[in-house]
Order: C-alpha cells, then sequence, then structure tokens
C-alpha cells in the first residue's frame, strides 16, 4: 500500500515572490481514486508540478510524503526499512519517477525524432534501474552494461541495454496500446509531435500503463478529448487502479470524465487551499451550484 | 548491405584520439619557403609541374591575407603557420595493423577505455581483426574494381601513376589556389590524400573508404582528395578523420575536388573528430554536369575552430545538390560550417539541412550562400539551419546568404535557434530519465533527420561521439 501525503504543502514561483499554494493538505492511498476539482488558478496543476519536482516552483513550507511498500511493485518481496518513506522534496524529478509518482500533463512536450518506443523503453529502463538503486542502494551491473554493443540501429539504443530488452519491450508496449485502443503506428511516431489534442492525452495514460506508477496524478486528461477516446482514456485509469494497484489524483474541471472514472473522494481547491471535500456526489452538487456556492459555503461557515 | 559488413571494411587503425609512437622516415624543417616547397616534391620525386603548381600556390599563399573581417568568423590570430611542421612522410613500414585487440600498444587500449567504448565496437573501430582482414577485403576489392577501371590510390601515387589525368584536374578549374588563402597553402605543402576514379557507367557498390590522421606533434595535415566520376558512373566516398591531442596547435587544411560528370552521382560522407587544438580550415567543391547529383555529409565534432563550406557548382541542365551537415562546439569551440551551392544552369536543383549544437559557451555558425544565376530558369532551393543552445552562454548565428538573379526559381528557406526547453527536460524527467539522460535524448532526436541518413557506423560513431561530448569525458 502506497500512501502520498501533502502536510501544509506553501509553494511559490521559483522566479518571483508570489505564493500559489498556501497550505495545501492531501493524501491519496494506492488504488484509491481522487479528484481535484477548482476554478482557473486556484492551484491545482501548481500542486500537481510540486509533486512531480517541477523546478518553476519552489517549495516554502511543509512537506511530500510517500510511503511505500513491497507489494506496491511487482517481483520486490522486501524493501529495508529505511526506504520505506521518503520525503520527495529532496529528490530529483526522475527519482520521484523511479519511485512510482507520475504525472499526466495537461500540456504534454513535443520531442522531435525520438520514438515513441525508443523513449519509453529508455525511460522504463532508468526507471527500474533508479528504483533498484534508491530502494536498495546498488546499481545493476554496470560493468555488463558498458559491454553492451549496438546491435540493432542506434536510433533504436543499445539492444540488450537495460533490464527490459527490444522483444520484451515490444511485447508490453503493444499489449497496452490495444488495451488503450491505439494505432501501433503510433511507437514508430516521434515523442507527441505532431500528435492532436486527443492523441497526447492517450499517451500520457499509455505511458502511465507502462511505467506502472504507485501514485498517478493527470492534469485534466480529459481536456480535448472526445466522447470516444474519454471512454478510452477511462478504461486506461480504471485499469490503472484495478490492475496496477495505482493511487490516482485526478484534476479535472468537469463531472464527465467522473462519470466514467468514479473517484472515492473529491477535492475542491480555491486559492491555493483544499477547501472541501466529499464523496462523488459533491462533484456532481458542483456540476449543479458552480464555485460560487463552495465559496458560500466555505467564507460564510468561517 | 548489413551493418556488420559495413563495419567490417573499415580500413582503419583507429578513428578516435590517442597518439601513436612518432616514427617517421622523414621530418622537413618548420617553417614555410620555397625551399621547404622543393623538398617535399623532391622527397615526392614528383614532375616539374607538381613542383611548379605548388611554387606558385606558395606564392599565392604569401600575396593572400589572412580572411579577418567575415561577420563572426572564428578567431584566427593563434594560428601561426610558420611553427608548423607541413610535411611529415609517415614511416609505410610501422604503419601495419595489429591483429588482435591484446597487440595494441597500452596507450591506444587506455584511450578507447577512456571514451567508454564498448569491446565489440573498439574491435570494430580500431579496425583489430578488421584491419588484418580488411586488407585482404581491400585487395579483391581492388581487382574487382580494377577489371572494371576503377582507381582508388594514395594521391602521391596518383601523381605519378595516373598523371595526365591528375595534371588536367588537380587544382585547375575546381579548386584553383588561387581561391583562398587556406587553398594555397593545402596547394604548396599537400601530401597524401586519395584519388578515386570511376570510369563510365559503372557503380561501385561498396563505399570507398579512407581515414586521415594527424599523429605528430605540430604536424600539419593537407591532404588532397581528387574524385572523379565519369558520366553515368555512381560512387560513394566516405572520410572519417580524428587526431591526437597535443600542446602546440594544429591546422588541418584538407583539399577535395569532385567531378560529377553526365548523370553521375557522388556521395561524399565524413565525420571528422579533430582534437581540441586544431584550426580545420579547407575547401571543398564539386563541379556538377548535366543531370548529375552531388550529395555532402558532414558531422564537424572536435577541433578548435572549423571553417568548412563544401560547395557545389551546378554547371549542367537538371544538377542537383545535397547537403548534410552537423555540427557540435563545446567549450572553447568555434565551429563556423555551412554550404555554398552556385546554380548556373537551368533545372538544377540544391537542398541543405544544417544542424548545429552548442554547449558549455561554445559557437556554432552556419554560413551558407545560394547564387542562382541569370538564366537558371526553373531551378529550385530548400535551405534549413536549426541551431540548439545548451546554456545561455553559448551561441549560435545563422547567416544563410541568398543572391538570385533569376525570377523564374522556387527558394525556400527555413532557420531555427533555439535554447533546449526547461520543458521538455522535465517532461523527460519525470519519466524517469536524470538531467544529462533528458538532454542527450533531446539532442539525439534533434540531429535524427540527419543521422537516419548516414551510414550506420557514422551514425553510431556520430551519437557515440556527442554522447561523449555531452558528458565532458573528452577533452
Amino acid at each position: 500500500m502506497a500512501t502520498i501525503e501533502l502536510k501544509n504543502v506553501h509553494a511559490e514561483v521559483a522566479e518571483g515572490d508570489e505564493e500559489i499554494l498556501h497550505g495545501v493538505d492531501l493524501e491519496v492511498e494506492s488504488g484509491e481514486i481522487h479528484a481535484l476539482m477548482g476554478p482557473n488558478g486556484s492551484g491545482k496543476s501548481t500542486t500537481s508540478k510540486v509533486i512531480a519536482g517541477h523546478p518553476a516552483y519552489d517549495v516554502t513550507e511543509g512537506e511530500i510524503i510517500l510511503h511505500l511498500e513491497a507489494a506496491d511493485f511487482d517481483g520486490i518481496d522486501e524493501i529495508p526499512e529505511s526506504a520505506r518513506t521518503w520525503n520527495l522534496l529532496e529528490l530529483e524529478p526522475n527519482e520521484r519517477a523511479a519511485l512510482g509518482v507520475f504525472l499526466a500533463f495537461q500540456y504534454p512536450a513535443e520531442i522531435e525524432g525520438v520514438t515513441m518506443t525508443n523513449f519509453l523503453r529508455t525511460a522504463l529502463n532508468a526507471k527500474l534501474e533508479e528504483r533498484d538503486e534508491l530502494l536498495f542502494g546498488e546499481g545493476e551491473d554496470e560493468d555488463e552494461d558498458e559491454d553492451a554493443g549496438y546491435e540493432t540501429s542506434p536510433m533504436e539504443g543499445p539492444a540488450d541495454e537495460g533490464e527490459v530488452g527490444v522483444a520484451e519491450f515490444q511485447q508490453l508496449l503493444s499489449e497496452k496500446m490495444e488495451l488503450l485502443d491505439m494505432d501501433e503506428k503510433f511507437a514508430q511516431r516521434y515523442l507527441n509531435a505532431g500528435f492532436s489534442g486527443g492523441e497526447k492525452k492517450q499517451n500520457e495514460v499509455l505511458q502511465a500503463a507502462i511505467l506502472e506508477p504507485t501514485i498517478a496524478v493527470l492534469d485534466e486528461i480529459d481536456s480535448g478529448l472526445d466522447i470516444d477516446r474519454l471512454q478510452d482514456v477511462a478504461d486506461g485509469i480504471n485499469a490503472l487502479r484495478d490492475e496496477q494497484g495505482t493511487g490516482v489524483l485526478q484534476i479535472t474541471h468537469y463531472q464527465r470524465i467522473l462519470d466514467y472514472v468514479e473517484p472515492d473522494t473529491v477535492h475542491i481547491m480555491l486559492n491555493g487551499e483544499i477547501a472541501m471535500e466529499g464523496g462523488p456526489e459533491l462533484a456532481e452538487k458542483l456540476e449543479d451550484k458552480g464555485y460560487d456556492w463552495v465559496r458560500e459555503q466555505v467564507y460564510n461557515a468561517a | 548491405m548489413s551493418s556488420e559488413e559495413n563495419l567490417q571494411e573499415t580500413d582503419t587503425e583507429a578513428r578516435f584520439e590517442f597518439k601513436k609512437e612518432q616514427h617517421s622516415a622523414f621530418q622537413s624543417e618548420k617553417g614555410l619557403t620555397e625551399e621547404t616547397i622543393r623538398l617535399i616534391s623532391e622527397d615526392k620525386d614528383e614532375p616539374d609541374w607538381m613542383l611548379e603548381r605548388r611554387l606558385r600556390a606558395l606564392k599565392q599563399y604569401k600575396k593572400m591575407p589572412m580572411p579577418t573581417d567575415w561577420p563572426g568568423q572564428p578567431d584566427l590570430s593563434e594560428l601561426d603557420v610558420e611553427e608548423i611542421v607541413p610535411y611529415i612522410r609517415p614511416d609505410v613500414e610501422t604503419r601495419g595493423g595489429a591483429e588482435n585487440w591484446e597487440d595494441l600498444p597500452d596507450e591506444i587500449q587506455d584511450t578507447f577505455e577512456k571514451l567508454g567504448i564498448p569491446e565489440a565496437e573498439r574491435e570494430a573501430l580500431s579496425g583489430v581483426g578488421a584491419q588484418y582482414e580488411s586488407e585482404v577485403v581491400y585487395q579483391n576489392m581492388q581487382e574487382r574494381w580494377e577489371e572494371k577501371g576503377v582507381i582508388f590510390c594514395n594521391m602521391d601515387e596518383a601523381v605519378q601513376e595516373h598523371e595526365e589525368i591528375v595534371k588536367e584536374h588537380f587544382m585547375t578549374n575546381c579548386v584553383p589556389a588561387s581561391d583562398n588563402k587556406f587553398a594555397a597553402l593545402h596547394g604548396a605543402v599537400w601530401s597524401g590524400g586519395s584519388f578515386v576514379y570511376i570510369p563510365e557507367d559503372v557503380t561501385v557498390e561498396m563505399p570507398v573508404q579512407a581515414y586521415f590522421r594527424m599523429n605528430s606533434e605540430g604536424m600539419g595535415q593537407f591532404e588532397h582528395t581528387l574524385i572523379i566520376a565519369e558520366e553515368g558512373s555512381e560512387v560513394h566516398y566516405i572520410e572519417g578523420c580524428s587526431a591526437p591531442k597535443y600542446g602546440t596547435h594544429n591546422l588541418h587544411s584538407g583539399g577535395v575536388e569532385v567531378f560529377v560528370k553526365e548523370d553521375a552521382h557522388v556521395q561524399y560522407s565524413t565525420v571528422q573528430n579533430w582534437s581540441k587544438n586544431t584550426f580545420n580550415l579547407n575547401t571543398k567543391r564539386a563541379i556538377v554536369e548535366e543531370n548529375g547529383t552531388m550529395e555532402w555529409i558532414s558531422g564537424s565534432m572536435g577541433s578548435k575552430a572549423t571553417m568548412l563550406y563544401p560547395s557545389s557548382i551546378l554547371k549542367g541542365r537538371g544538377a542537383t545538390d545535397n547537403h548534410i551537415t552537423i555540427a557540435f562546439a563545446g567549450e572553447g569551440q568555434d565551429i563556423d560550417t555551412g554550404a555554398k551551392v552556385y546554380h548556373n544552369a537551368p533545372d538544377t536543383k540544391s537542398t541543405i539541412e544544417s544542424k548545429s549544437i552548442a554547449k558549455d559557451g561554445g559557437r556554432t555558425n552556419y554560413r551558407g550562400l545560394v547564387h542562382i544565376a541569370d538564366g537558371a530558369e526553373d531551378s529550385s532551393t530548400s535551405v534549413e539551419c536549426d541551431a540548439l543552445m545548451f546554456d545561455n552562454e553559448s551561441t549560435s548565428d545563422t547567416m544563410p546568404y541568398m543572391e538570385i538573379n533569376e525570377s523564374k526559381v522556387d527558394v525556400a528557406h527555413e532557420a531555427t535557434v533555439g535554447k533546449i526547453g526547461d520543458e521538455d527536460v522535465f517532461y523527460l524527467q519525470s519519466r524517469g530519465l536524470d538531467d544529462d539522460d533528458a538532454k542527450q535524448m533531446i539532442v539525439a532526436g534533434f540531429i535524427e533527420p540527419i543521422t537516419e541518413e548516414l551510414p550506420i557506423e557514422y551514425a553510431v560513431e556520430l551519437n557515440r561521439l556527442i554522447e561523449l561530448e555531452m558528458e565532458g569525458s573528452l577533452g
């Protein structure tokens, strides 16, 4: 059971002193789906970026703690006591990724010239290697890697480098792509380059499926999706939870996706703080009554 | 051809920087005098006309000023030609390769170790094993080629054995010594290089390869390459260069002349990795006749300063030129490269693709010229140059000059100059790649359109060199 805990997180833009998050408290566990909603500018995206370690934000107060157990990872029987609790704020973005934190971007980057296959296999192997190093304080046998030659095209990367080989990876990739109803041609396209808005979102979910995160933060994964793709993406998110036990924090503006991916908990953010929490019915209420209703409730009650 | 065969034919002792003990039979005095030139010519037992050409070139060289007024050009003030021994005859007897990796001298093994080249690649790159076999392969090729009338030999040998054809083409109307100061210097002191002659309608299926290395301190390298492709012939010539590091400034000033006759097709590929103290100042030019095609593919790595603008003169109707260049400049490096194309006939076509990467205060510059002459109707040109910078200390400029004197033409130009995107790096990091690997992946993607067109062993070498440059483990 993995848990991510945000405790009184204050954050500001790195180049400037404007505070955006004024003490966010949030907890997501494995197997749970949480929705994070709120008006524009309330700090939802900033929360997601702070979790992933975006260098443009400084956390000035509070902490983000990740608790891990062996059961969170396939093929790991035991994690040393000292490696079960992590302060994410002390880790680089790639180290956070190695421990299973995944961020689906609202606006994924387009990387020309790097095929999906090459990128995803490289990322998966980098992640697994770094994870073992963090959890067990040891790298893979590096000498072996050093001797690996190029047996495939150099554009595909060294054939026998890393834990997951080319053939095994191809297998994994086609399975996951089928699950998401993605065309096989995607595998040879350049990472997000020229993808439509919907394809990019689908691709974010595909990456999550491949990298098997413990905690996935999905920033507006539903924006720009037509109804068929929304269904595919929702299937992908549910599969993350059901098959991999991922804890999901889903940032959204709309009730619509929550019809397909039913949240256990809904958090509403106002002005850089969690203002209200409740079950799935809260999202429906919000859809009816809007954020003014939330403001009324919160500020009048105060 | 499979990549393995390609690698096996790699006829080289080693493609990276390492220095061998200097065993030379002959070494001229430092400095550049008429006497030096006479000595060189005499040592090579050259015909009089070649000595005369050398002496004429020397006069040109003395007369011409150093180029100092090009906008944004590399600083050449530290280059002292007089200090560079212009000529060393490599001692042929001691040039034999090793049959086994273990037989290579320790310092060479060390250098490869430092470069982090995997064993399998080391053997291929260093030519171990392949070195011995390649002699055989080469011999076989030689016989097959000879039957077809193909000539591939050392330039010095060509002066003796194929005197008439060399006399006609050598630094006459393609690259005359008067072209520029360094072409003149080259004409005076040139030594070695390759002569390639492909007879009419002959296609050479395997790439012709030649490797040049500078391995003596303070030695200039002035090899001359002359390629003549007769009507309807086809050849791919590959040249690799790497030089070991030494204390004094090295100068490389090569000359390449290519004659592409009617319907002929020549591809000239080179990946150069000069040591970081080398001034790399070359003149490369092709003359392309009717419906002929010239392709220049070059990767410029290493060197202190490089000035290199391969040019094509599209002389006959329907002639085509393709340029692909990659440049990488790290700390203290100034890589000024580009392309020149003269459209002197109707229906001629050129495409130029240039990619450059600058890091740690390095500087890259694209300097290009496309000239379309009056009357070169229905010609088209497309120029695309992209520069990628790692940091705010690095600089890059783009100077794509166009001289269009004909109105019925199609001209396209696109240029981008950008810094590596923080958001892009973060995106890749968030997927598990560390900062260096993320940047490396972005750079590999940036040059991918070019590496995919390179022969496989060159793509491998180039990617590897760029990785090493980026890790800062070279130089």
